[in-house]
């Protein structure tokens, strides 16, 4: 009864003179009412149990040192990660080429940053891009120009995680362009087509189709066939990559008006500029925000490779903490790679927030 | 998950078995001037990149015994990371020449499409206890949660052992070596199975009072992990075994890394026939006739191999145990070099 009391009093006083809210005490604003103590007392406890964890990475922590039995007193050993980050960055490619993946990281990053902005969006871009895949994977496999041949099975780490993220929404997004206006088609073929290829894959678990594409493909092909396991990976996580993107892009194409595409046509513009044109731009700006979550997801879903044998970074990090010198430094490893995930992901929904208001600036104007 | 897992694998095991792809490996092989290995995801001491990328341990110097054999080079190999559910059906279709890749010698594996050589590793499981629990023998065992290595025959080992004499054994699954020791050390469970040859050394360098724990065997029984490759090339698989068996031989005659080229001088007829000093050997196999010499040149014997990857060089510190040559106790045979 009294706690009532006391709550509706401070409501009361606080609207009754507003000026004296901005001189309101830390201890009035942490306990002044009792929502405010509990969620203090809360919080408290909340950070109090961190305190350990804290101790554990920093405090205690091992920060340098060339002795791995040093890291046997039980704080945080990123003197480890230190000594196993080449490994857990570039894997098992071999270490006097490194310069290659990590000219192929700096492409990538160069052409990211070239077409964040959508003004540049174009033709030219597009044709940038090819042109800079297409180097980038000669520079991998080597083979030409006198760098040394390196076989995927050889390559890992980041490029490996990055090129497969990369190419699988790349490749999947024409794609997924197809798939969403065969979906929506008068026509019945392509329209049953789209249909089945969406529900189906949509219908598989990721996991399946890894598995079916490294262990069930080989065996259908005839004898003395044989596809790149990496590439048949990445036609797995292509095709998957599609079927999702092509339902976001499909909501997009619902949400724009039909009479558009009706006065288009009223007007005599061809079909296919009709699409291009005017549905196309006007849907996918729509999406925006589902088109990160799918990519977002996609970056992260290719650490599901693991299971099929590819050396991406989450690989590289596990088998890093196996070495029995250290002590089985797990967390420290799944931290440290957590934490580039964690980086490409944010700066991802970063980017497509500001993209999307940049978008809506223009499209008001 | 793991129903439809299992479906994909049996329908893969299924479909290779009509697929035969038999053919001879060898030339492929020399066509293509290395030798495609099936390696493991990284199993410390068998098969695992080191931190420059490069694959060491017992299971990748054997396939590299079989490119010195072919090519006299023991870089001329390429290393294919395989997970567990993948290795036989990569064997099978061709995308690998030879799998070491800690792989038990069993006959459902046999039957289905792959040949095996001569065993590499020979292992039987032990579990250790702490001493303070009472416990001596697996019979006392009622109830206990057990560290255990996932994908590992010890894992097969604690649920057989556990619903034969009814012990409601916990399994705690690790998916590795370190993680497993590790683990048990820092009291996840009260017990800890794996390779019997191993527990004594992790006794002795990762708890901190050895007196502290007890071990003993698990079962009778025990695994032959051994390389394996396609059915239908006999050449291909003799190229294998005797790859292997020079390895085992060389240990037998006392041939070493550091002596192998003083060995070319000896008056023993075996030694100078294993080193090719007599020809014969190796071209009756299709190879080199000094491939043996050039074997235990860039490798070793197997003595040393062992104790480089899992033994006393090792962080390992693996007991040889059953792994030693017949002559010592062990189980390891070297066929007549001849």
């Amino acid at each position: 009864m009294t706690v009532v009391q006391a709550n509706s009093f401070t409501t009361i006083s606080t609207t009754a003179a507003p000026p004296k809210r901005r001189r309101r005490s830390f201890v009035t604003l942490l306990f002044g009412d009792l929502t405010a103590s509990c969620l203090t007392v809360l919080t408290g406890f909340l950070l109090l149990s961190f305190v350990p964890a804290l101790n554990w990475a920093i405090i205690d922590a091992t920060w340098v040192t060339t002795d791995p039995s040093t890291c046997r007193q039980g704080g945080a050993c990123w003197a480890f990660i230190l000594a196993k980050f080449r490994f857990i960055i570039f894997g098992t490619y071999p270490p006097d080429e490194q310069w290659r993946p990590l000219l192929v990281m700096a492409l990538m990053l160069l052409m990211v940053l070239a077409s964040l902005s959508p003004r540049l969006w174009g033709m030219k871009l597009l044709c940038a891009w090819g042109a800079v895949i297409t180097a980038m994977l000669l520079l991998m496999w080597g083979g030409v120009m006198g760098l040394s041949p390196v076989p995927s099975s050889a390559w890992g780490g980041l490029p490996v995680t990055l090129l497969l993220a990369l190419l699988s929404l790349g490749l999947g997004f024409p794609f997924a362009v197809m798939l969403a206006l065969g979906r929506r088609s008068i026509l019945p073929v392509p329209r049953l087509l789209a249909i089945l290829t969406i529900e189906l894959v949509r219908g598989l678990p990721l996991v399946g189709l890894l598995f079916v594409a490294s262990i069930l493909l080989p065996l259908l092909l005839p004898a003395g066939w044989s596809i790149d396991k990496l590439a048949r990976t990445l036609a797995a996580l292509t095709v998957f990559a599609a079927a999702y993107l092509a339902e976001v892009i499909r909501g997009g194409l619902q949400g724009v008006s039909p009479g558009q595409a009706e006065a288009a046509k009223a007007l005599g513009i061809p079909s296919w500029k009709i699409i291009w044109h005017i549905v196309l731009p006007q849907a996918l700006q729509k999406v925006i925000p589902p088109l990160t979550n799918t990519t977002i997801v996609m970056v992260k879903n290719t650490s599901l490779v693991l299971i099929v044998g590819v050396f991406d970074m989450l690989s590289a990090g596990r088998v890093a903490a196996t070495d029995p010198q250290w002590p089985a430094p797990y967390v420290e490893s799944y931290i440290f790679v957590a934490g580039i995930y964690f980086l490409i992901c944010f700066g991802i929904s970063n980017y497509s927030r500001w993209l999307e208001s940049c978008v809506q600036a223009r499209s008001y104007r | 998950m793991k129903n439809w897992t299992i479906g994909i694998v049996a329908l893969a095991a299924a479909l290779s078995t009509t697929a035969a792809h038999a053919g001879p490996t060898l030339d492929k092989v020399k066509e293509r001037g290395h030798i495609v290995c099936g390696a493991s995801q990284g199993t410390v001491g068998f098969g695992a990149p080191d931190d420059k990328g490069y694959w060491r341990g017992l299971d990748v110097e054997t396939c590299r015994a079989v490119a010195v054999a072919v090519f006299g080079d023991r870089e001329k190999v390429e290393f294919v990371p395989l997970s567990g559910q993948q290795r036989i059906p990569a064997l099978q279709t061709g995308e690998i020449d030879i799998l070491p890749r800690t792989l038990t010698w069993t006959l459902q594996r046999d039957a289905n499409g792959i040949n095996f050589t001569t065993p590499n590793y020979y292992e039987f499981t032990g579990f250790m206890v702490a001493k303070a629990s009472g416990v001596t023998k697996v019979e006392e065992m009622t109830g206990a949660s057990v560290c255990v290595q996932t994908g590992s025959t010890t894992e097969v080992v604690v649920n057989d052992v556990s619903s034969k004499l009814k012990l409601d054994l916990r399994p705690v699954v690790f998916d590795n070596v370190a993680a497993t020791r590790q683990a048990f050390f820092s009291g996840r469970c009260d017990a800890l199975i794996t390779d019997a040859s191993a527990l004594a050394s992790v006794r002795a360098t990762q708890s901190s009072n050895p007196d502290d724990y007890v071990i003993f065997p698990a079962t009778k029984y025990m695994d032959a992990l051994t390389p394996a490759v396609r059915h239908g090339d006999d050449q291909w698989m003799d190229i294998v075994n005797w790859s292997i068996q020079a390895l085992l031989n060389a240990e037998l005659y006392g041939i070493t890394q550091a002596n192998v080229d003083e060995m070319l001088e000896s008056d023993d007829p075996r030694t100078r026939r294993f080193l090719g000093v007599e020809p014969g050997n190796g071209k009756a196999l299709g190879l080199d006739d000094r491939f043996a010499y050039n074997i235990v040149k860039q490798l070793g014997n197997y003595g040393e191999m062992f104790e480089r990857n899992v033994g006393k060089g090792s962080p390992l510190k693996v007991d040889r145990g059953p792994n030693r040559l017949f002559i010592d106790g062990g189980l390891m045979f070297p066929m007549a070099f001849q």
